[in-house]
């Protein structure tokens, strides 16, 4: 029991994170149908720039806990700015000009975009994997069992705290944009009709970019996560987190918010679940054969809307 | 034999669309006044559509040029805009043949998405909306009171929040034609308004038209077959066959007019020389 209370946390916690990139894929593939792969890779790009951030202004440890939150508050809002920079320009260059353009040629260039930036951090960068002592220490425990086998304890760490209410609050903020303000009325709009919304008015260009920069946000967040939780980054984090999150978005039906989220949810527990029971080297075929088998009894995913035929 | 209009809210001179070897549209010019309906009529194929299509900016016209005016005497290239500047800044608004709403969304959604670019710039571009400053959320209950002031007019209280897409097909038309005024347009380009409605639900659509022209002083250019509707509302006719204008005028002289009667009915092989002559001294009557 306690056991598995533990994995139902660390379980949580890897989901918000899949949950957070898996938004980038479902909005942007909500508004122009398109699966945007280099969306990984932003994700990958931000946690670099949120160590950059972290060790020009030399934070540790040590620092105290007022100034660790001011300084993270920097980290995370300097990340989200050039991650959102590089969600603009990636959608300006490579995917607006082939918008009148069969399906396959943007897809093809984000997979181009995909292997830029992975190199382009690789050269900068270097191939090594990158270090981050902790910055966020110290947790609660929950509850401890003691029993012949020794002492167990639940414990939540600070930082899952952090990233928990992150997203929550991340998912709340993202979910009344789209549902209350005029921003999100007129990416759903895009989303129906293109064509119709900018005979209502809307720069449908510039929502469109609106959407990548938004997902490029959110990945942002969960780069910077990513490093404060695992303290290990390289420029390859991109592609499997990517991949993972694109199936939680695909899982919980693509185009759908929180069937984004729900699905980062799953995904990441499945993970936990396996590595904590089965083995650590099956859980992402545990994962994906977890997709086959919904994909095959709700083609929709877990929240998508069943597509209706046109006659 | 151009109908003259003192006040024009459109001017079309001298367009042209030409795909291909086909010429859709061949050296047209007309002009809609400002609180006139005007209706744009012909056999089918005739070039209306595409008339419509280089007007709200689908089409770069071949030839020719497309100029909205407002009354304080602002000019508005159209055939040089962006789509999205032609009901935004030129205010000229339109619907389609097939209904395109927001399926999805609902009634009052449709509804606010027509007045995006007012929210936009009272939410300073959605940033004062999260935080939810006082500017957005009056910006935000006037967009719902003049959406509520075109459901009225267009019959739709009951319906608020129903999905548009729920609704039916006569109800759905309305919905359109009340979307595209909540841009508040000048001018606004209805495609075949009442394709598929019922007698009653026609009669509905030719008040709201009467509406949007009387009170809401919006110009109306519409595409229609139903000639009810044409000939019931219409302050002024121009008429297209095969993409040339055939018959320019007040529904009165179109309803006599021989060359309409024969573009739309067709006249015997051995009486279109007699008609052809007849239309000739028309036209010189006309030039005289």
């Amino acid at each position: 029991m306690e056991y598995f209370l533990q994995q139902l946390i660390n379980g949580i916690t890897l989901g918000s994170i899949y949950g957070l990139i898996a938004i980038g894929y479902t909005m942007v593939y909500g508004i122009i149908g398109m699966i945007n792969f280099a969306h990984g890779d932003i994700f990958m790009v931000s946690s670099f720039i949120a160590l950059i951030v972290i060790t020009a202004l030399g934070v540790t440890v040590s620092t105290g806990l007022g100034m660790t939150f001011l300084a993270l508050i920097l980290v995370l809002v300097s990340a989200m700015v050039i991650a959102s920079v590089f969600g603009w320009t990636t959608e300006r260059l490579a995917y607006r000009p082939l918008r009148g353009s069969f399906r396959l040629a943007p897809l093809i260039t984000a997979i181009g975009i995909s292997i830029v930036l992975q190199n382009y951090i690789q050269i900068t960068q270097g191939a090594r994997v990158k270090p981050l002592q902790p910055l966020i220490a110290d947790g609660y425990t929950l509850m401890t069992r003691v029993d012949a086998n020794g002492e167990f304890a639940v414990q939540i760490s600070n930082m899952q705290i952090l990233i928990i209410v992150v997203t929550i609050v991340l998912m709340t903020i993202f979910s009344l944009i789209i549902a209350k303000t005029s921003l999100g009325r007129a990416q759903r709009a895009c989303e129906q009709d293109r064509k119709m919304a900018s005979l209502l008015g809307i720069n449908v260009d510039r929502t469109i970019s609106t959407t990548f920069v938004m997902g490029a946000a959110l990945a942002a967040v969960a780069g910077l996560m990513f490093l404060l939780y695992y303290g290990v980054i390289d420029f390859f984090i991109g592609f499997i987190a990517g991949v993972k999150a694109f199936t939680a978005a695909v899982l919980g039906g693509i185009g759908s918010l929180p069937g984004a989220m729900l699905g980062g949810l799953v995904i990441g527990l499945i993970e936990t679940f396996w590595s904590a029971y089965f083995s650590v080297e099956y859980k992402d075929v545990a994962a994906f054969s977890m997709l086959a088998i919904v994909l095959i009894f709700l083609p929709q995913g877990l929240l998508g809307k069943p597509e209706v035929e046109k006659v | 034999m151009a109908h003259v209009i003192d006040n024009p809210v459109l001017t079309v001179e001298h367009l042209s669309m030409r795909f291909g070897g086909l010429l859709a549209v061949d050296d047209l010019s007309f002009m809609a006044g400002r609180q006139d309906i005007t209706a744009l009529i012909g056999p089918n194929g005739a070039g209306k559509t595409t008339v419509f299509n280089c007007i709200t900016g689908f089409y770069k016209p071949t030839e020719g040029c497309i100029t909205a005016l407002h009354e304080n005497g602002e000019k508005f290239l159209l055939e040089r805009m962006d789509d999205f500047k032609i009901p935004k800044i030129a205010k000229v608004a339109r619907t389609f043949q097939n209904i395109r709403l927001f399926g999805g969304m609902t009634v009052l959604e449709n509804l606010m998405v027509g007045q995006h670019n007012p929210l936009m710039i009272a939410s300073n571009y959605t940033f004062g909306g999260i935080l939810g400053l006082g500017g957005y959320k009056r910006a935000e209950k006037e967009a719902i009171e003049f959406a509520k002031y075109w459901m009225a007019q267009a019959g739709l209280m009951h319906r608020a929040d129903d999905a548009a897409g729920d609704l039916p097909y006569g109800e759905q038309r309305k919905l359109e034609i009340a979307r595209a005024m909540c841009t508040k347009p000048k001018l606004l380009c209805l495609d075949e308004p009442a394709a598929g409605l019922n007698p009653r639900e026609s009669e509905e659509l030719n008040k709201l038209l009467l509406f949007i022209r009387n009170e809401a002083a919006t110009g109306v250019l519409l595409i229609e077959h139903d000639m009810n509707v044409v000939m019931g509302i219409s302050d002024h006719i121009v008429v297209l066959d095969y993409g040339k204008k055939i018959a320019d005028g007040t529904p009165e002289e179109i309803r006599n007019d021989p060359s309409v009667i024969a573009a739309y009915l067709g006249v015997p092989d051995e009486e279109v020389e007699e008609v052809e002559q007849e239309i000739d001294e028309i036209e010189e009557g006309a030039s005289s």
